[in-house]
């Protein structure tokens, strides 16, 4: 089994997806010749033509919009938004087309799309490329949201949404594309090469949406995260002692809602950690649904670690990072009542 | 050194308000005939006068004249006045059925039916239509059963789209018929990029997006614009431009440039502009560029120049913003009573048997009306299954949408 970047991974999930199905096409800005700002879809013009893998002018919703018209067409298109923080002009075609085509037309058009988008800090993107937007499409019903935090799961994530028969919200935290950052930026970090999560097997395999995955099993708290903030947290329950079960959502929505109730409602306790802002988070979602569903088998106050409620500062990058220094501290907190 | 002038703002105004005379006299009609016809290869370069001109067939005598004349048959412009005819009488009735609230909105295309009916006449079967809120006149020649869209517009038991769109928003993809969005602009690049998909998978079908000259001022108008002209998209793009976006005069989106089809030519793009009150004139520009963008010439922009003779919607009241002897001032009169000028004059047609048509199809809609009616209307008889609302959001409905679906009961 080969080990890859995350780069690598996604890379080798398009080919796969390319391969297998003609009507899957890639585009984006700097796509096509070049193979992407990041290089994810580097050599598959080569490999695929140009009609399958192309650039497209720097218009975000006329990449969505033509990308849905393709999609009702009948083609499999997996589009590339170059960074979350370009979508905003794309949101228009996501919230009140793609995510309603299907149902305001009573299932007679269907849009099987997936939007990738490199998300989240950590690189001194400053406030236009450091974004975490999960929340403003875990909002919008008919749109799927999905975040890997790791290259197997990025490539079977990836398949998957590409052969979901809705559209899908693809977030790649692009401070993981190279290893697993957790938050210790004064450190290098470990490359994937040297992780077990970098091995990624050959040719197709599929990670169902909607499945959260147990990245530590622990008896005291339950940690809920997801992208960057995984490795973060694992580094946060090694820095204390704390015995955390540290979930990694992979799905945003649709959530997994059983591995989350059954994990709170065995440790009692339960911190919330992401990047993104904290007001109308999408930690306030998963708040509301371990208090509806777990309330009498809680011990303490839920926590929320994450991101300031203001833009992502280009100085002020590691005040802002929730890191593990504050989520150890939350972890702390949490365990207080004990 | 001089001192500068205050600025101030420039904000364009209609020819005309209410109580003030109509004035149509800075609007210039060519002859009819008067427009050249090029070949469906042409340079856009070579054809930038038709952006700035409006191509014409039917003169006042009620002749067809010019060389985008003679396309189509007797037979044929019979069964076009038929179509036009049957979106006005379903137009009427349904209006009339909002007024009796038996639903609660609706759109009607009155002045406007050449325009939808001619250009789906020109399409062939497969290729797809992206429209917007006022083009009932293509389900209609298409052949859609109208007891249907009486069905949607009720929102009852037989709704195809099962209560959940606003009225008029119908979808049928057997009759390349894209669902109506509601929201502005969006479908004109989503016709590009189906347009797109035709041509990489080596298809020959084409696509024709829709929008009013309001829109063209969002930016998806711009949006695929550009994805057109550069992929060469075989689609053909309708500015369908009425006069009025609801209260706003068409000068507001078209700003200083002097027409909307003018928009295209920065893009390359061949930019045509129609008559839309004339049948036979939109059917040959329709022709002419669906053909080209079918040989794979790429796409072309259609300005159809017509006038909103309704308000722009039952919630709408147009005497507040417009003289209300506007539209008979409007110099391109009313499609229906030309094309049916032609045919009389070509002894193909009489007011004898116009008069018998016009009965015959109202009173065919009154029965298609009868029927729908007696499955429900949106407040009474019977509707559709409350736990539609919970399907379809998702091929499957996930977990959280299912509990969702117990709490409501359903």
């Amino acid at each position: 089994m080969a080990r890859m970047t995350m780069i690598e991974a996604l890379r080798d999930g398009l080919d796969v997806a390319m391969s297998r199905d003609e009507n899957v096409v890639v585009y984006g800005e700097d796509v096509g010749y070049f193979g992407g700002v990041f290089r994810v879809t580097q050599g598959l013009q080569k490999k695929y033509g140009k009609q399958r893998c192309f650039d497209s002018p720097i218009n975000e919703s006329g990449i969505v919009g033509t990308a849905i018209g393709m999609a009702v067409y009948g083609l499999r298109p997996c589009v590339e938004i170059q960074f979350a923080d370009y979508v905003y002009p794309a949101y228009d075609q996501i919230v009140s087309e793609a995510a309603r085509i299907r149902y305001r037309s009573n299932g007679d058009f269907t849009v099987p799309l997936t939007i990738r988008m490199p998300s989240g800090g950590g690189i001194f993107g400053g406030q236009t490329h450091s974004q975490s937007p999960e929340a403003v499409f875990a909002h919008v019903c008919g749109l799927k949201t999905v975040m890997p935090s790791n290259p197997y799961d990025a490539k079977g994530l990836l398949i998957a949404s590409i052969e979901d028969d809705d559209p899908v919200i693809f977030l790649e935290p692009k401070r993981l594309y190279n290893g697993p950052f957790d938050g210790h930026h004064e450190r290098p970090v470990t490359p994937w090469k040297k992780h077990e999560l970098g091995e990624v097997p050959e040719g197709h395999y599929s990670i169902p949406l909607g499945q959260a995955a147990v990245r530590r099993e622990g008896a005291d708290v339950t940690v809920l995260a997801y992208g960057t903030m995984v490795f973060v947290a694992l580094a946060a329950a090694e820095e204390t002692g704390i015995d955390a079960e540290v979930i990694d959502l992979r799905t945003i929505l649709p959530l997994d809602l059983e591995t989350i109730e059954n994990s709170v409602k065995k440790t009692g306790r339960c911190v919330i950690v992401h990047e993104a802002t904290r007001t109308c988070g999408f930690g306030a979602e998963l708040m509301s649904v371990v208090q509806e569903s777990c309330f009498y088998r809680l011990e303490a106050p839920i926590i929320r670690v994450t991101g300031w409620d203001t833009p992502y500062p280009h100085a002020h990058e590691w005040a802002y990072f929730p890191g593990p220094g504050r989520v150890g501290e939350a972890l702390k907190k949490v365990m207080e009542s004990a | 050194m001089s001192k500068a002038k205050p600025l101030s703002l420039y904000v364009p105004e209609p020819q005309c308000r209410p109580g003030e005379t109509p004035d149509f006299s800075g609007f210039i009609v060519p002859k009819a005939g008067a427009v050249r016809r090029p070949d469906i290869d042409v340079a856009p370069a070579e054809i930038h006068d038709l952006a700035y001109s409006i191509i014409r067939v039917l003169n006042r005598e009620g002749e067809a004249v010019g060389p985008w004349a003679e396309q189509l048959s007797d037979e044929e412009a019979l069964e076009g006045l038929r179509n036009m005819m049957k979106v006005r009488a379903y137009d009427a009735r349904l209006l009339m059925a909002q007024r009796q609230g038996k639903t609660s909105f609706y759109m009607q295309s009155l002045g406007e039916e050449a325009i939808a009916c001619a250009f789906q006449k020109a399409l062939k079967p497969g290729d797809m239509n992206f429209p917007t809120y006022r083009q009932q006149g293509l389900l209609i020649t298409s052949g859609y059963p109208i007891v249907d869209m009486m069905n949607q517009v009720y929102s009852n038991a037989r709704d195809p789209m099962a209560g959940r769109q606003l009225p008029v928003m119908y979808s049928s993809k057997k009759h390349g018929f894209f669902t109506i969005s509601g929201n502005l602009a969006t479908q004109f690049v989503q016709a590009v990029g189906w347009a797109m998909a035709s041509a990489i998978k080596g298809d020959t079908k084409i696509a024709a997006g829709w929008i009013g000259d309001g829109a063209t001022a969002e930016s998806d108008f711009y949006a695929a614009m550009v994805f057109a002209s550069t992929y060469h998209a075989p689609v053909v793009l309708n500015v369908v431009n009425n006069q009025w976006a609801i209260s706003t005069f068409q000068g507001i989106a078209r700003g200083d440039a002097p027409t909307f089809a003018s928009r295209g030519l920065g893009f390359g793009m061949p930019s045509l502009r129609v008559d839309g009150n004339d049948y036979l004139a939109v059917y040959a520009v329709s022709k002419w560029a669906i053909d080209r963008a079918r040989s794979g010439h790429g796409p072309t922009l259609i300005e159809h120049v017509t006038y909103r003779a309704g308000a722009h919607s039952t919630s709408d009241d147009p005497s507040a913003y417009r003289p209300k002897d506007e539209v008979t001032a409007w110099p391109l009169g009313d499609p229906v009573e030309r094309l049916k000028a032609y045919l009389i004059k070509k002894g193909a047609w009489s007011e004898e048997r116009h008069a018998q048509a016009k009965a015959q199809i109202e009173s065919e809609m009154v029965q298609f009306q009868k029927e729908a009616e007696a499955i429900g209307t949106l407040h009474s008889g019977s509707g559709p299954s409350v736990r539609e609302m919970f399907e379809d959001v998702y091929k499957e409905t996930p977990i959280h949408l299912k509990r969702q679906r117990q709490e409501a009961g359903v």
